[in-house]
């Protein structure tokens, strides 16, 4: 009887196992595969379902107007684009490879506008460059008046690059700061001046993040709504198109052909993404040297002014907009208060709702978004049903938040569908945050996992372990930092994210996020402001309180690593 | 998640607390109702749950609210709230499965368009007869109630206006002069009721052609068109843009703010809408939808919306005109014909579309 048990208990847990696999790739083949499809649908069909081509393409490319917006999304997005993966690739290299102090503060402030929803940089130029703006009035007739044309491409382009700037610094820093330093001394070997290696080795050797960077910067921009609704004026862009077709006019089929535009540079960014990620890889080799730093004054000192003026435009954005939050009526009465914060913090408010939300999300789509990472990498699983797990985690990357909104209201959002009950819930907001934000969790999980010893694996079951017993023993302790700073990317996003959600969210669960677009769009400039300071300190909070833990973790788990080394 | 437990655990205690008390709770409200009421409105233990598609400003919808969930403390109210046109676009696009359960102050324009398309069902609300005739629709029982009139109002910024040595606009015809160049914010007419009723008034004073040919010269002095009907009174008090086209109450209420502005009724006549209720026509009717529809016109909800809107569509008794309106606000409405309005309205917010509304290119 034992023996026969022993034998079938491996196969036990590769069935449990295929079958979690099984259950939850159907789960993303509904909560991802199908809604597109549901997409696609809408684009080439009439209002009664037939098929009708590329018409509503044709109409969309005959209307002036809307080619006006088309080509405007471009320009605005490349001249973003620019700017931020410059000052990003600056910034980086500032960090990386040059020797100035003070760099854990630098970064510090160069990630902060991650934890603010896109609208504050809006807001805050407004407070700044607006009509009645500290900047264009020099502060109140102190200093000369200094006015710019903020409503239009400038506003947008300005609130863009303050909202791109942190994700071409990170992927720009994690290039920079892996380098094989015996292509350096081998190029100043053969004469070759600091310029000529910059351009020679430098800048090709981070390439690939040069690419995915400017993608997706471009994509950002493209597909952000935020900061064209609060400084855009009257300057249309596809974003704003869209909400305006869906919301304004409620016009789905139009809708859906402006969202299949939307994805265009998204899947090219996706696909360059996913190339640049294989070749990177292959850089370095085990002979490789760390970057050595040289002195050199002068490139520090640049690099100081780069790097404090960066900062101080990002700490000062946030200030202004937590400023404007706390003035009771600007510009004519500037005694602070806090009267717009008037009951932000009721238990039914929005800023409640987006708690309870970005919490839920974070839970659920940490734990699920674990136990995928940890089935499609340490499992034996069937090779085939992982690969194509794999895939289709992947493709949440490529759908940028306004385009998943619409495709799960299109999707959900039919009587005749099943799942069409969880539409006007908070589920449908949870389900749409966690899909949204699901590859960048799940690829940080895989590469955590990664790090960890398969033989964890091998051992428990040569010895008749179960494998959910390893795993919740062994991998889930070892892997808590990892865990935790998902949890983390879950939550800050959930907290900031409006694209997706303004499509969605129930009439009496409305986020904190959608509450400021609101609020700007019914011209309440200082409620909207003051919402945003509350997601910003909520998220710093958060964030602090989970570092703490994550810390202590560590050091543990150091010790235990350490130990069972001796 | 911990949240949740507290408040669910907290609910609990406060339900069980009032369920102990119920009785005496009850009787209170009861005499306070009838000391104000027309029927006796005690607390009901009706209970059940609401659609009610509004574009009631956000502010105001709250306080409207109390009364009704004083009487009705079982009865879920889901309040979705837009701009008019967005309403209007939503409860169109929804035709065939219908959501909204009932239509609360929304612009009597958009409610004759959907009556248009077979979507009011016809509802005589509790005391339908107080309401002034040309305040309701002309069917019987009606399809729409109204509740109250607004009307358009210049908002204008005095603090700004001195600075430039402007004077203060005081008709149509004075927004169109070159000196207000770029100063002047309006509701874009395809999602704001109070952009529409003003496009609208100018349309019914001015005849077809000449309304036109104003707009193209005021389009030249617009600095934005914005998306709801009390952003440029917003933008009007904060001198973001020192004029602004808005309606009567969203101006006086940055007044009381201490915001330096005035609010103008344009010489020529002000346009205006009213809003109303429906009921929505749907396969179940929910009877609490009936029960809204009968608060909304009750004395309540009436005195509050008072504060707010110097036109109601019940005549009150001693009641007072809102600080900031004109002796008698109702001289101030040009002549309009609601039922035009509603007919021309998809012309006009197309024509209107395609004159100004692909400007796409930033004002040099």
């Amino acid at each position: 009887m034992d023996t026969w048990l022993k034998r079938i208990r491996p196969d036990a847990n590769q069935w449990s196992q295929n079958a979690i696999i099984v259950s939850m790739t159907i789960a993303l083949l509904f909560a991802i595969l199908l809604p597109l499809s549901e997409l696609m649908i809408k684009a080439v069909t009439d209002q009664n379902g037939n098929f009708i081509g590329l018409m509503h393409f044709a109409n969309y490319f005959s209307t002036p107007a809307l080619v006006m917006s088309l080509w405007n999304s471009i320009q605005v997005s490349a001249v973003t684009t620019m700017i931020a993966v410059t000052l990003g690739f600056g910034f980086a290299y500032a960090l990386e490879r040059s020797a100035i102090r003070g760099k854990w503060f630098y970064r510090s402030v160069a990630l902060l506008p991650l934890f603010a929803p896109s609208m504050l940089h809006g807001l805050a130029l407004i407070y700044l460059f607006g009509n009645q703006g500290l900047i264009s009035t020099g502060f109140f007739g102190l200093l000369p008046e200094f006015r710019i044309e903020l409503y239009g491409p400038i506003g947008i382009v300005m609130a863009e690059v303050l909202y791109t700037f942190p994700q071409a610094f990170l992927m720009l820093s994690v290039a920079l700061a892996s380098a094989d330093y015996r292509m350096y001394e081998a190029a100043e070997t053969l004469g070759a001046s600091k310029w000529r290696i910059f351009w020679t080795v430098t800048v090709p050797g981070t390439r690939f993040a040069l690419f995915s960077a400017i993608f997706v910067c471009f994509v950002l921009t493209f597909t952000d709504f935020g900061a064209p609704k609060v400084v855009g004026g009257q300057y249309n862009v596809l974003a704003t198109d869209l909400y305006k077709q869906v919301i304004g006019q409620q016009n789905m089929q139009m809708g859906a052909a402006v969202g299949v535009l939307l994805l265009i540079p998204a899947v090219i960014s996706f696909v360059i993404d996913r190339i640049s990620q294989r070749k990177q890889s292959g850089w370095l080799s085990a002979k490789s040297t760390p970057y050595r730093i040289e002195r050199n004054k002068l490139r520090d000192g640049l690099f100081y002014v780069l790097c404090s003026a960066v900062s101080a435009v990002i700490i000062g954005i946030i200030l202004v907009a937590i400023y404007g939050s706390l003035v009771k009526v600007w510009p004519y009465n500037l005694s602070l208060s806090f009267a717009h914060y008037e009951g932000f913090l009721d238990g039914q408010g929005p800023f409640m709702t987006s708690l309870l939300i970005a919490f839920a999300t974070a839970l659920i789509g940490t734990v699920a978004t674990f136990l995928f990472a940890y089935l499609i990498e340490k499992s034996r699983g069937n090779r085939l049903l992982r690969q194509s797990a794999y895939f289709l985690s992947m493709l949440p990357l490529a759908l940028p938040g306004l385009v998943l909104g619409l495709i799960y209201v299109f999707f959900f959002n039919n009587p005749n569908q099943p799942l069409h009950g969880i539409y006007g819930t908070i589920w449908i907001v949870i389900l749409c945050n966690i899909v949204h934000f699901y590859s960048v969790s799940f690829l940080t999980m895989t590469s955590g996992l990664k790090k960890l010893d398969s033989e964890f694996e091998a051992a428990s079951e040569s010895m008749n372990v179960p494998w959910y017993r390893t795993l919740l023993r062994v991998t889930v302790p070892l892997s808590l930092p990892t865990i935790l700073e998902v949890f983390l990317y879950y939550f800050i996003n959930s907290m900031v994210t409006v694209s997706a959600i303004i499509f969605l969210y129930a009439p009496d669960l409305k986020p904190a996020a959608v509450a400021i677009v609101n609020k700007e769009d019914s011209g309440d400039i200082a409620q909207a402001a003051a919402m945003s300071t509350l997601i910003i300190v909520a998220n710093l909070l958060v964030r602090t309180a989970v570092m703490w833990i994550s810390g202590k973790i560590q050091r543990r788990t150091d010790t235990l690593l350490v130990r069972t080394k001796e | 998640m911990k949240i949740k437990w507290n408040v669910m655990a907290a609910t609990l205690v406060v339900t069980s607390l009032l369920a102990g008390c119920g009785a005496p709770k009850t009787e209170g409200t009861a005499s306070s109702s009838s000391q104000t009421g027309s029927e006796a409105a005690a607390v009901s233990n009706a209970s059940g749950e609401i659609n009610v598609y509004t574009a009631i400003e956000d502010e105001q919808i709250k306080t409207y609210l109390t009364s009704f969930k004083e009487q009705y403390p079982d009865i879920k109210v889901n309040i979705v709230r837009d701009s008019t046109g967005i309403m209007t676009a939503k409860l169109i696009a929804e035709k065939d499965n219908p959501q909204a359960d009932v239509i609360w102050g929304l612009a009597a324009t958009s409610l004759l368009v959907m009556d248009d398309r077979k979507m009011l069902e016809s509802y005589a609300p509790k005391g339908v007869d107080r309401v002034l005739p040309e305040f309701k629709d002309k069917a019987n029982p009606p399809k729409w109630v109204g509740m109250d009139i607004w009307e358009t109002a210049i908002i204008v910024n005095k603090a700004e206006m001195e600075k430039r040595n402007l004077p203060i606009p005081q008709s149509y015809e004075d927004l169109v002069k070159p000196e207000y160049k770029g100063l002047i914010a309006m509701p874009h007419p395809a999602s704001s009721g109070t952009g529409y009723l003003t496009v609208n008034a100018l349309h019914q004073l001015y005849g077809k052609d000449k309304a036109w040919a104003y707009m193209d010269k005021l389009h030249e002095n617009i600095m934005v068109y914005t998306h709801s009907g009390s952003k440029p009174a917003k933008m009007a008090s904060s001198g973001e843009a020192p004029i602004g086209i808005s309606y009567g109450y969203s101006g006086i209420h940055e007044q009381k703010k201490g915001a330096p502005v005035e609010v103008v009724f344009p010489k020529e006549g002000s346009g205006w809408d009213m809003e109303a209720s429906a009921l929505v026509k749907k396969k179940d009717i929910k009877p609490e939808a009936k029960l809204f529809l009968d608060w909304a016109i009750s004395d309540e909800p009436m005195k509050e919306y008072n504060k707010n809107y110097a036109i109601l569509s019940i005549k009150q008794e001693g009641s007072q005109i809102p600080e900031g309106y004109k002796q008698d606000p109702v001289s101030q409405l040009t002549k309009l014909d609601l039922y035009q309005a509603a007919r021309d309205r998809e012309g006009i917010l197309a024509e209107w579309e395609q004159k100004y509304g692909s400007k796409a290119e930033p004002k040099k």
